[in-house]
């Protein structure tokens, strides 16, 4: 789950790490008395899921309360659009007014996993306020990196060699110390998946701030973060993505063709995925349904396929192990019946229960378009999207 | 014969609710020797004709069981997976999804060094056909004894290889589901090792997936392996930067692609299977070149 970056400040200003005043604000009328309250000149920032925001406006300066409350009238209610969105963009629905900085250079700075050492990493740069992949491909000498052990933690030693590797010394070094085990201690506490700061900026009078701030949170720690998951904004994500989940389907993720695809576990839905684009066609969706073993689960999943308009015919691809193919068989006929997918339909069933799964189709009376193997299964349907 | 099950293993179930009762009976219609079963305050009891304790030692202790497959829900896992650990389990195999990265970052750190291989989690288990062992969750029709072992980091798709295997008349030594999070206790490479080492394996399949860079160190391995390795890698058209459902397959940087993880492979050596239907004929091939069938 990904918070908003005036969330991210506030988890990191609990652990102790210094971000720039401010507040979040939903109308004009309050970032003008947020305005007014830091004296004037601020920074108003669209709240919306996605780097790139000054290009994409979302981002403006304002050097009275009267222009911060136009900034805010601009940004609130935008849609906002950059590389990462796509063309429809992101609704805006609240504004972060801050203080301006007055920077003398900028840094980088976050914590992620390393999937070889199973360890927590923190990634530090004295390039800031860049693309941080392109300054590892460029110049990978400007990054540098320190494990954090769970055993012992992230360590003084480890936050001095981070901060003299990239320039924060002498009356830097303590408060660089300080926000880097703030930084770590936030994504130790809070189950965070990428805690970034691009940029750290260090002001004109010597101060450390974090001025910007991503931060996303462990999907899987959900049960033990229930402060942070009330926060999440559903409005940043797909709709047919947040009914797939609340419906506890596995995963749906919306894409470009045609072939709705209804498939069970990821690595065989992400090759469900390449079949259909080796015999020429486009998948609309990936969906691992994962062990969804009722009826109803697969009667939604369809639902929401079915509903997709670009969804010329439906792939439904299921090697049963855990899930047993015949209550995946079921909730196909009950979406027919209902009416719910009238697209053609390709269904493969194998795996568990394979010889009651196949017999309800068969005893349904229902259209379907049977397949057997995996590469006819994507073919058919290829063949049915026309 | 075989890796990591045999005619020796006894299995202890730890979670014996719903599926793990469900899988228990799976096991033991195989022919695995099912031990015991573990759940806190069922100590006693028997459920499936399995004798349940309280805790693994106990299991140890009285049935020698000496491999672990964990059922155990996800916010409790990494402690069933401790408490095999702890107990001396030389094989923890954890079916479970969904346990937070920050609690196997803890669980990794605390097996290593340690004399218990994890195999998982998020993964559909162990399976030696020869010996009529079982631990996991797969469909144990499709399989077929053999001299094939197969890798893969996804469920599903390794019961779709190995249909396509047997349906070819390709028998399996083992299959080893590594596990579809990003932080796994054996990693792709370790599984080649083993299979390596196993007299019984000829060649190997190996089902990797974007994201990460463990196809690539699995490369590394490959180059200096004697057996042949067939090599198929899900999501070549997946879009970049998006969760495809294991958290495991964002794609971070060109190297979490699937063009940079075939070229690797391809460039040490394996035979690369370009679609997922043709990955039975590929091995198919590479075993009438060889001279292994």
């Amino acid at each position: 789950m990904k918070l908003h970056e005036y969330q991210a400040k506030a988890v990191l200003a609990k652990y102790g790490v210094p971000v720039p005043r401010g507040r979040v604000a939903t109308t004009p009328d309050e970032a003008a008395a947020i305005a007014s309250e830091l004296g004037g000149k601020v920074v108003v920032k669209a709240q919306a899921h996605t780097g790139g925001r000054g290009k994409g406006g979302g981002v403006k300066l304002a050097n009275s309360a009267d222009e911060a409350k136009q900034a805010a009238s601009e940004i609130i209610g935008m849609q906002l659009v950059t590389h990462q969105t796509g063309p429809a963009g992101l609704p805006v629905h609240s504004v972060l007014v801050e203080e301006q900085l007055d920077i003398d250079r900028e840094l980088y700075l976050s914590v992620i996993i390393d999937n070889s050492s199973g360890m927590p990493v923190v990634i530090a740069s004295a390039a800031g306020g860049m693309d941080i992949e392109e300054v590892a491909a460029n110049t990978p000498e400007q990054i540098h990196q320190a494990r954090v052990d769970p055993t012992v933690g992230f360590q003084g030693f480890q936050a001095r060699a981070l901060a003299f590797a990239t320039g924060l010394d002498g009356d830097l070094l303590r408060p660089a110390t300080a926000l880097m085990t703030g930084l770590v201690n936030a994504f130790e506490g809070s189950d965070g998946s990428l805690a970034e700061i691009n940029p750290v900026v260090v002001t004109k009078d010597g101060k450390l701030l974090a001025a910007d701030a991503k931060f996303n949170i462990d999907d899987n720690a959900d049960f033990r973060q229930k402060d942070l998951f009330e926060q999440r904004d559903r409005s940043q994500e797909d709709d047919r993505e947040v009914e797939a989940q609340d419906a506890g389907l596995g995963n749906y993720v919306k894409l470009d063709g045609d072939i709705g695809c209804l498939v069970n576990g990821a690595g065989l839905a992400m090759a469900t995925m390449d079949a259909i684009m080796f015999q020429g066609g486009a998948p609309a969706n990936f969906l691992d349904i994962g062990t969804a073993n009722n009826p109803e689960a697969v009667v939604t999943a369809l639902r929401i396929i079915g509903a997709d308009p670009d969804v010329k015919a439906v792939l439904v691809n299921i090697f049963g192990g855990l899930a047993r193919t015949d209550i995946i068989a079921e909730g196909v006929v009950e979406a027919k019946k209902q009416g719910l997918i009238n697209q053609p339909t390709v269904v493969r069933l194998a795996g568990t229960n394979v010889e009651a799964g196949n017999k309800i189709l068969d005893e349904s009376g229902i259209e379907l378009i049977r397949a057997d193997g995996f590469a006819e299964a994507a073919q058919k349907a290829v063949q049915a999207a026309g | 014969m075989g890796v990591l099950l045999d005619e020796n293993t006894r299995l202890v179930i730890q979670g014996m609710g719903a599926a793990g009762a469900r899988e228990a009976r799976t096991c033991l219609d195989f022919g695995t020797n099912v031990v015991a079963g573990v759940t806190p305050g069922r100590g006693g009891q028997e459920i499936e004709g399995v004798p349940i304790r309280n805790t693994v030692q106990q299991a140890v202790d009285e049935f020698d069981a000496n491999v672990s497959l964990i059922f155990v829900p996800a916010p409790f896992a990494a402690d069933a997976i401790l408490e095999a650990a702890d107990a001396g389990i030389p094989t923890a195999i954890c079916i479970t999804e969904g346990i937070p990265v920050r609690d196997m970052v803890a669980v990794k750190r605390y097996l290593r060094g340690g004399n218990t291989r994890l195999i998982g989690p998020n993964c559909p288990g162990v399976i030696t056909p020869m010996a009529q062992s079982r631990a996991g969750i797969m469909p144990v029709d499709v399989y077929m004894p053999g001299n094939v072992g197969v890798i893969s980091r996804s469920g599903t798709l390794v019961y779709e290889t190995v249909d396509q295997l047997t349906r070819l008349g390709i028998g399996q030594s083992s299959s080893v589901g590594v596990g579809g999070d990003p932080i796994i206790g054996t990693s792709q490479r370790e599984a080649l090792e083993l299979f390596e080492a196993d007299d019984e394996t000829a060649a190997v399949v190996l089902i990797g997936e974007i994201g990460g860079t463990a196809e690539q160190e699995a490369a590394d391995y490959v180059r200096q392996m004697s057996k042949p390795v067939v090599a198929f890698i899900a999501g070549a058209t997946a879009p970049p930067g998006r969760r495809m459902g294991h958290a495991g397959a964002i794609i971070a940087g060109k190297a979490g692609t699937a063009e940079a993880k075939k070229l690797a492979l391809a460039d040490a050596g394996a035979a690369i299977a370009q679609s997922p239907s043709e990955i039975g004929s590929t091995m198919q091939r590479l075993l009438q070149e060889r001279g292994l069938v």
